[in-house]
C-alpha cells in the first residue's frame, strides 16, 4: 500500500515544474523564432512561418564563414569525442590498480575542471607563441626551408585548440569512469581469467560488453563540450580558426534579425540529435 | 566516483627471470603488468602537463617578464603586478580599477550562488525524497541534465525575445496595462547577468546536491519524525548537514565559474559590465600577454583563496 502524497509534495512538484519551463521555455522561443516570416523581426510575435532565415543562413552570412566554422567544430568534435573516451578508458584502468603518484594525477584533474577558462586559455597561446618564437629560431639556425619560408604558428584547431578542449572534457571522463569501476564487480574478469582468457580477451568479451553504455556516456560528454566551448577556446585556437560557439558569441553583438535564431536552431539541432542517439545507443547497450 | 586509491601502490618488481642484460631487463620491466598502469594514465598525465600545467606556469612567468608593443622580454619585474594594483593604495577610499572589478565580480558570486543554491537544493530535494520510483528519478533528472549538453551561448540568447525592450515580458505588461513604459533592466544589465548564471548553472547544484542526499539511511528520517521532529525540523538538522559534502561540491563549481566568466556578463551585460576575464580578454586583444598574465595570476590566487575556504568546511576527497 503507498502512503498519500504530502502537502509539501505538490509545492515541491510546482516548484520542478517551474524550473523546467524555465530551462527550456527560453529555448523553444528561439526555436520558434527562427521560423519568424521575411518582414519579421527578434522578437514575438511571429509575422507568418518560414524557412527565409534558414535559407540566408545556408547563403552564409555574409562577413564571418559560418559554415567554415561549422565543419571545424564538427571535426574537432568528433576528435574530442574519440580522444575522450579512449584515454578516459585508459586512466580508468590505471586508477583501479593504482599507481604512484594517482592523487597528484587525479587532483590535476579536478584543478583543470575549476581553474577559470579564461587563464588556461591565455596560458595555452602564451605557450604556443614561445613555442612559435622557439621553432623559427632554431629552424632559422638550421636553415630549414620548412621553417624560414612560411611557417607563421604551430597554434591551430587541431594542435592548441584540440589540447584546450582535451582539458576540459577530460576530467569529466575521468570522474565518470570512476563511477564506472566504483560500481564494477571485479567477479566477472576473474571467472574469464579462471576460464583461460587472455587480459586482451577478457577486456573485448567481458569488460568492454559491461561498461559500454557508460563509454556512450564519455563520448556524449566529450562531442556536446567541445561542441558548445566558447570560454576556454578564445585565445587557444591560431588566427581565422574561430570555431561555431566563438563565431555565434562574437555574432551576438553585430547581428540584428532572426539568422542568429536559425543559427542556434540548428546548432541545437545537432546537439539534440547527439544526445538522442547516445540514449538509444546507451539503452541498447544496456539491455544485451 | 573515486579518488582511486590514491597513491598507495607500490611498483612490484616483475616477475623474476634473470636479466641477462640490462636492456632486457628494461624492457621487461616495461611490458610486464605492473607497469601497465604507467602507460595507461600517460596519454592523459600528458595532456594535462602539455595543456594545462605547462600554460600555468608559463603564465606565471610571463607575468614577471617586461613588454612593449612588439615584443615581450624575459626578466623578473613586478611591473605588471604594479599596474594591475596601480592606484588601489594612493587612491583610498575610493576604489581603483581593479577592486571595483572584483567587487562587482564578488556581487555576481554572491546572488548566483545563493539562487542557484535554494533551487538546486529544493530541485535535488524533491527527485531525491518525492519522486518514488528510480525509472521517474531517472527521466526528470535527464529532464535537468539535457540542456547541460547543449550551447550556453544559445542559452543566453534565448533570452533576448523575452526580457528585451520589445519581448515577450514588456509585451504582457503593457497589454494587461500594468505598465506604461516598458522595463528596460530586463536586458543587458546586472539582472539578466544574474539571470542567466541561474539558468546556466544550477544544474552544477542539482547534480552533487542530488548525489549526496541519495546517500542519505531513509531510516534516519523515520527516526526523526518518531522522534517528534516536524518536517522542517527534519530538513534543517538531518537532510541539510548530510548534503553538506553536495552543497559544497556545487558551491565550489558555481563560484568559481561565475568569478573567471566573461562569455555570460559580456553577452547578458551587453559588453558593458566589467568582469576580470574580461579585462584579461582586452588586454590579449593588444597583446599585452605580461599584463594580461599577472591579471591571471591575481585571479588565480583569488579563486585558490576561495576553494580552500570552501574545502575547509568539508573534506572533499571522502565524497568523490
Amino acid at each position: 500500500m503507498r502512503e498519500g502524497r504530502p502537502p509539501a509534495f505538490y509545492a515541491l512538484a510546482a516548484v520542478f515544474g517551474l524550473f523546467v519551463l524555465f530551462l527550456y521555455g527560453p529555448m523553444v522561443t528561439i526555436i520558434v523564432l527562427s521560423f519568424q516570416g521575411p518582414t519579421g523581426g527578434l522578437t514575438l510575435p511571429l509575422h507568418g512561418v518560414s524557412v527565409h532565415w534558414f535559407v540566408r543562413l545556408w547563403d552564409g552570412l555574409g562577413v564571418v564563414d559560418i559554415w567554415a566554422a561549422f565543419g571545424r567544430s564538427l571535426r574537432l568534435g568528433v576528435v574530442v569525442m574519440v580522444l575522450t573516451v579512449v584515454i578516459s578508458l585508459l586512466a580508468g584502468y590505471a586508477f583501479r590498480r593504482g599507481f604512484r603518484g594517482a592523487s597528484v594525477v587525479f587532483y590535476t584533474a579536478v584543478a583543470s575542471l575549476i581553474v577559470p577558462s579564461i587563464i588556461v586559455s591565455l596560458g595555452i597561446a602564451v605557450q604556443f607563441r614561445l613555442l612559435d618564437a622557439a621553432i623559427a629560431w632554431i629552424g632559422g639556425g638550421l636553415g630549414l626551408a620548412a621553417v624560414t619560408e612560411g611557417f607563421t604558428t604551430s597554434a591551430g584547431t587541431f594542435t592548441s585548440g584540440l589540447g584546450a578542449h582535451l582539458t576540459w572534457t577530460l576530467p569529466f571522463g575521468l570522474l565518470i569512469m570512476f563511477a564506472v569501476f566504483n560500481r564494477f564487480d571485479p567477479r566477472y574478469e576473474e571467472a574469464a581469467r579462471d576460464l583461460g582468457a587472455t587480459p586482451w580477451q577478457t577486456f573485448r568479451h567481458v569488460v568492454l560488453p559491461l561498461i559500454a553504455p557508460s563509454l556512450v556516456g564519455i563520448g556524449l560528454f566529450g562531442f556536446t563540450l567541445s561542441w558548445d566551448e566558447a570560454a576556454r577556446s578564445s585565445q587557444a585556437f591560431g588566427s581565422d580558426q574561430n570555431t561555431l560557439p566563438l563565431e555565434l558569441t562574437g555574432l551576438t553583438t553585430t547581428v540584428t534579425n532572426p539568422e542568429i535564431y536559425a543559427l542556434g536552431t540548428v546548432t541545437t539541432t545537432v546537439s539534440f540529435a547527439v544526445i538522442l542517439v547516445s540514449l538509444l545507443l546507451f539503452r541498447t547497450l544496456r539491455r544485451r | 566516483m573515486a579518488g582511486g586509491g590514491a597513491g598507495t601502490s607500490v611498483l612490484l618488481r616483475p616477475p623474476s627471470v634473470p636479466a641477462t642484460t640490462a636492456a632486457g631487463a628494461w624492457l621487461r620491466r616495461l611490458t610486464s603488468r605492473a607497469a601497465a598502469p604507467y602507460w595507461q594514465v600517460a596519454p592523459l598525465a600528458l595532456v594535462f602537463a602539455f595543456f594545462f600545467l605547462l600554460p600555468l606556469a608559463v603564465t606565471v612567468a610571463v607575468s614577471a617578464w617586461r613588454y612593449n608593443e612588439y615584443s615581450m622580454t624575459p626578466a623578473l619585474v613586478g611591473d605588471n603586478y604594479a599596474a594591475v594594483f596601480s592606484g588601489c593604495l594612493t587612491e583610498l577610499p575610493s576604489l581603483c580599477l581593479t577592486f571595483k572589478t572584483y567587487l562587482s565580480t564578488l556581487k555576481f558570486c554572491v546572488l548566483a550562488w545563493l539562487l542557484t543554491l535554494v533551487l538546486g537544493f529544493t530541485v535535488a530535494y524533491f527527485l531525491a525524497f518525492h519522486v518514488r520510483s528510480l525509472t521517474g528519478q531517472v527521466v526528470l533528472f535527464l529532464v535537468c541534465t539535457i540542456p547541460f549538453w547543449t550551447s550556453n551561448v544559445i542559452r543566453m540568447i534565448s533570452w533576448v525575445p523575452l526580457l528585451g525592450r520589445n519581448g515577450l515580458v514588456n509585451s504582457v505588461l503593457l497589454a494587461a496595462g500594468v505598465r506604461r513604459e516598458p522595463f528596460t533592466w530586463l536586458l543587458f544589465s546586472d539582472f539578466s547577468v544574474v539571470l542567466a548564471f541561474v539558468h546556466l548553472y544550477t544544474m552544477f547544484m542539482i547534480v552533487p546536491i542530488f548525489n549526496s542526499m541519495g546517500r542519505i539511511d531513509r531510516a534516519l528520517l523515520e527516526a526523526a519524525r518518531d522522534a517528534g521532529a516536524s518536517g522542517w525540523q527534519t530538513l534543517w538538522n538531518v537532510v541539510v548537514p548530510l548534503s553538506k559534502p553536495g552543497i559544497v561540491i556545487g558551491s565550489i563549481f558555481v563560484v568559481t565559474m561565475v568569478m573567471g566568466d566573461y562569455v555570460t556578463i559580456g553577452v547578458m551585460g551587453g559588453q558593458q559590465i566589467a568582469s576580470v576575464g574580461k579585462v584579461i580578454q582586452v588586454q590579449l586583444s593588444y597583446l599585452q600577454f605580461p599584463l594580461a598574465a599577472a591579471n591571471a595570476v591575481v585571479l588565480l590566487a583569488a579563486v585558490l583563496v576561495v576553494i580552500a575556504t570552501m574545502t575547509r568546511l568539508v573534506d572533499v576527497r571522502k565524497e568523490l
